[in-house]
């Protein structure tokens, strides 16, 4: 009962700051040097085709009118119209999104996967020398430029070794599969396209092994830390006593205490590859919503730049609504205020 | 005190990383081998040698030289971006906490939505609409990064504020004025600036990423991320002109890191 | 003339609780009245949470008083403006019970002192320094340690340097809450010693809150025992600990302080759970836990009466010694 009142109140919550974003990029987007209807003319229209595309913009309204429709073509899903593709935006982006959201996923997997266990044996070997490396592995991928990280990735295994593909989602000469979920992985699997499957885990390697780099030592570190609160605490020092193995204590008992604040990092990792995929996925020509956003920002395609920027951030918090509420759901004693 | 950093060798790596990359930053035209802009095509892409270090890049620019010379502007953006930042955000936090009720709830919800955009993004969309140069790049980091400095800050004012030399300082007579500025945010500044001096790093790491995408620095600066950038179009034929910035980006943030790490074990020992 | 008069002075907290933040109300101080005459000392004794440090701050006005009034040399000050409360807080201070938390970490023992002078522009930079040293004298601390900062000093030192900060400003009243009890006992009788000279010295009114009874009997001269916000007891010293007429002062006086860790001081413990001041019982706040009580005492709420001269008590149950005299008005 409190568990839902809590999601209700967590929901309601959100409008504002949904709002709040709004208005922050609507800011950011009267910013603009230069007038955007002359971008949007092209530099050879003549003076009254941009009046009138001025007056058809809006952006002769006073401001609260322009943010008025901005947030009413929000609303209505309408990003605006690409200055580079000409078409909205939001073919654009449902073109590109499944490729950033199947790499984000893919390398949160390596993240989970890789950055926990190695937390736990950090904390459990605390001091040791598997601790020692831990720890020391963790500081450098949270200091690891990514993207730098792709480009040596890019040398040596695709340039040196030639064993992975440095570019794309597919090799060439394959189809993409039909679309489902729009992620190449899951559609492939879905349909039972082996050979296609195989290229698209392939072709995931490098970019989302960069991706998970950083929050490997995100996760690692909160992992050990978290973990070394749990195990200092009575109950876990009783399950030692009463003889439970260790493997049996710390992944049973330990981990899923300490696994709450990891849950909420797991939100923030989220957030932070998306954002980093704009970096990432340029290195690996990944044809995502980053890429698309630097792309945009080469040609001057303001709005696409926005579009993305609006959608990360909505996505970003709808993931740490559902972890907030997870969290509640899964652990009643937190109280709720 | 000055015992017990030493004792941690991360620490003292920190440190030194620091020091070196300050000392090359100040000396730079003194330490460079070369001028860092000087192009020279009869050298292009010359590997690493005893003659060029860190070899050439595409139309044989000393590539040492211009990672020693890029010390200043990565340097200059971390302290610009945190000179900004810290300020503001420290301020509004002190307020936040100190004056509550709905100027606090304004402030938090600003923050909130401003930490509600993952990563480089806000910051990318705004220095974007400002136009690529390095200054907007360090206008918009600045943007970016106050939050940060007020939530940290709130939460300390928030400890500190019913504190009871507080309270005798309002049984003096001070106003508030001067029991914020006086009192509580000189007491409430450390946990920000240990979190300062690991954003420095990051905040590097960040421009870098900006100036990669093509917003911040551009050609020929010998800005990390711009050269890392342009690096990608010689990738087949020069391996070193892609490692040798990315692994001074690298070491810059690692040592800040390293350094604020060291900072927060030493005023608390709990973390440990 | 009193120079402290304090009229059924009311302080209650709002809280907000459960989830949708149902407002509560905790009545930290119900209804006090009673006064401090020039140079006496008031001692004011009761349990944890029976509101004497939120009745010493709402005097300071530290806090808004809920209702009320309080005089200070015959002056309503319940509702002054900013500049005058700021005159009048001159002729006030207060001195806390942590001498850890209650000097800035961060400032010089000079600092300290010297702030509230120029917080309200006494003299000029050198008239300052003399008001500082001619202090520190005072209280036994050296000129050459005036620069240091309080984490250097003992706990006795720092409390005393927080004595000498409540006197910069030669006030009439200093509210004391619990000022020694965080110190050792023998570190105890120097400050309490220190106080007395002081108050002999400056002709000083106290207001001593504390819980250690032995420690108010030794200070004061009249003594006001709380009880959930209210004032259940108040008469002179000798009288007070030779004729205890509240049955819940009688307790007190009884039960033997027990050291607490987690308080850094000793603690009172009475028979029974101190009730919450949010749901105070009904009738006698005591009836809970009052040996001597019968149906009635849940029912009807006693009040603060004379039982004998200038001895006040409201227990329904202890009545009056010598009738005739109660006419006098004593507050
Ligand atoms: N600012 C406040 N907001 C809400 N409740 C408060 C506040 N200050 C005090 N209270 C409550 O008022 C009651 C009285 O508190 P107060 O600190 O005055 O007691 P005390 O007698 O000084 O206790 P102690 O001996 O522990 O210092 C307590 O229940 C306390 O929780
Ligand atoms: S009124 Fe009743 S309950 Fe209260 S103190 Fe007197 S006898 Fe006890
Ligand atoms: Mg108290």
């Amino acid at each position: 009962m409190d568990a839902l009142r809590y999601t209700v109140k967590r929901i309601l919550l959100m409008i504002p700051i949904l709002i709040g974003i709004s208005i922050l990029t609507f800011f950011i987007s009267n910013t603009i040097p230069g007038d955007p209807a002359r971008l949007a003319a092209g530099p050879y229209a003549d003076a009254k085709v941009i009046e009138e595309l001025q007056e058809k913009m809006g952006l002769n309204d006073p401001v609260y009118v322009q943010y008025f429709n901005y947030m009413k073509n929000l609303l209505q899903g309408d990003l605006g119209n690409s200055n580079y593709s000409h078409q909205p935006v939001m073919e654009d982006i449902k073109q590109y999104f499944p490729a950033t959201l199947e790499l984000t996923f893919f390398s949160m997997f390596i993240t989970i996967l890789i950055g926990i266990p190695l937390g736990v044996i950090s904390a459990s070997k605390k001091d040791k020398v598997a601790d020692q490396f831990a720890r020391v592995m963790a500081l450098i991928g949270v200091a690891m430029p990514a993207f730098w990280l792709g480009i040596i990735f890019l040398l040596f295994f695709y340039l040196k070794l030639g064993v992975l593909p440095g570019s794309g989602r597919l090799d060439t000469g394959l189809a993409p599969p039909e679309t489902i979920t729009g992620m190449y992985t899951i559609d492939a699997l879905l349909t039972g396209n082996w050979t296609v499957f195989k290229s698209a885990v392939i072709h995931l390697i490098l970019p989302g092994i960069t991706q998970a780099a950083v929050t490997i030592g995100m996760i690692t570190r909160m992992t050990r830390s978290s973990m070394l609160e749990v195990l200092r605490s009575d109950y876990i020092r009783t399950a030692f006593a009463k003889g439970g193995s260790e493997k049996r204590v710390l992944y049973g008992h330990a981990l899923r205490n300490g696994m709450m604040p990891i849950m909420t990092l797991l939100g923030m990792t989220f957030g932070h590859s998306l954002g980093g995929s704009v970096l990432v996925e340029s290195v690996f020509s990944w044809p995502g919503l980053g890429k698309y956003a630097v792309n945009a920002i080469t040609y001057l395609d303001f709005p696409a730049v926005m579009a993305v920027t609006i959608l990360i951030a909505v996505l970003f918090i709808l993931v740490n609504l559902i972890i907030d509420i997870l969290y509640q759901v899964v652990d009643p004693r937190l109280n709720y205020d | 005190m000055g015992r017990r950093i030493l004792q941690s060798p991360l620490t003292v790596l920190g440190i030194f990383l620091v020091a070196m990359i300050i000392i090359l930053a100040i000396f730079a035209p003194w330490i460079a081998p070369r001028d860092p802009l000087e192009v020279n095509l009869g050298q292009k892409l010359l590997p690493p040698s005893s003659e060029h270090w860190f070899g050439t890049d595409e139309v044989g620019r000393d590539i040492l030289s211009r990672i020693i010379f890029g010390t200043r502007i990565s340097l200059k953006i971390g302290l610009m971006v945190v000179l900004i930042s810290f300020p503001i955000g420290t301020i509004l936090g002190a307020i936040a906490g100190y004056v509550g009720g709905m100027v606090d709830q304004v402030i938090m919800r600003l923050t909130d939505i401003f930490l509600s955009f993952p990563g480089i993004i806000l910051s990318m969309s705004i220095a974007a609409a400002l136009g690529p140069s390095i200054e907007n790049v360090l206008l918009a980091l600045a943007i970016t990064w106050w939050p940060w400095y007020t939530r940290i800050v709130r939460s300390s004012v928030l400890s500190i504020k019913s504190s009871e030399f507080i309270e005798s300082a309002k049984a003096i007579g001070a106003n508030p004025f001067r029991i914020l500025f006086k009192e509580i945010i000189p007491n409430a500044i450390a946990p920000a600036s240990i979190q300062a001096s690991l954003d420095l790093g990051f905040v590097i790491l960040a421009a870098a990423g900006l100036s990669f995408i093509g917003l911040g620095a551009q050609p020929p600066s010998p800005e990390w991320g711009a050269m890392l950038s342009s690096s990608r179009e010689i990738l087949r034929d020069a391996w070193w002109a892609a490692t040798f910035p990315g692994l001074a980006i690298l070491l810059t943030v690692l040592g800040f890191n390293l350094l604020g790490d060291g900072m927060r074990d030493l005023l608390d020992p709990k973390n440990r | 003339m009193a120079l402290l008069e304090v009229k059924d002075l009311k302080q209650h907290f709002t809280i907000k609780k459960g989830f949708l933040g149902e407002k509560k109300k905790v009545k930290a101080v119900d209804g006090v009245s009673f006064h401090i005459e020039q140079g006496e000392t008031l001692g004011i004794v009761g349990e944890s949470g029976c509101g004497k440090s939120s009745l010493g701050r709402t005097i300071l006005q530290l806090i808004k008083p809920t209702s009320g009034d309080i005089f200070f040399g015959g002056k309503n000050i319940t509702h002054l403006p900013r500049k005058e409360m700021k005159e009048l807080r001159k002729d006030m201070q207060i001195v806390f019970q942590d001498p850890y938390a209650s000097l800035n970490p961060r400032s010089t023992v000079r600092a300290i002192l010297e702030t509230p002078l120029i917080v309200h522009g006494v003299g000029n930079r050198q008239e300052r320094r003399k008001v500082v040293e001619g202090l520190i004298d005072k209280i036994g601390i050296r000129k050459d340690q005036l620069d240091r900062f309080p984490h250097e000093f003992s706990g006795g030192q720092r409390q005393r340097i927080g004595i000498a900060r409540a006197l910069t400003l030669n006030p009439k009243l200093i509210i004391a809450d619990e000022p020694v009890s965080a110190l050792d006992v023998s570190v105890q009788s120097q400050v309490l010693n220190l106080m007395v000279d002081l108050q002999k010295e400056l002709n000083l009114s106290y207001m001593f809150i504390s819980h250690d009874l032995s420690v108010v009997q030794h200070i004061s001269d009249r003594v006001a025992v709380m009880y959930l916000g209210k004032i259940v007891e108040i008469a002179d010293v000798e009288e007070l600990y030779r004729n205890p007429l509240h049955p819940y002062t009688k307790a007190l006086l009884t039960a033997v302080p027990i050291p607490d860790p987690t308080k850094k001081r000793d603690r009172i413990i009475l028979q029974g759970d101190l009730p919450s001041p949010i749901n105070p019982p009904t009738g006698c706040a005591f009836h809970t836990r009052c040996p001597v009580a019968t149906p009635e005492c849940k029912e009807e709420s006693p009040e603060l009466r004379e039982k004998a001269m200038g001895h006040w008590a409201s227990c329904i149950h202890v009545h009056h010694e010598q009738s005739e005299k109660t006419k006098i008005n004593i507050s």
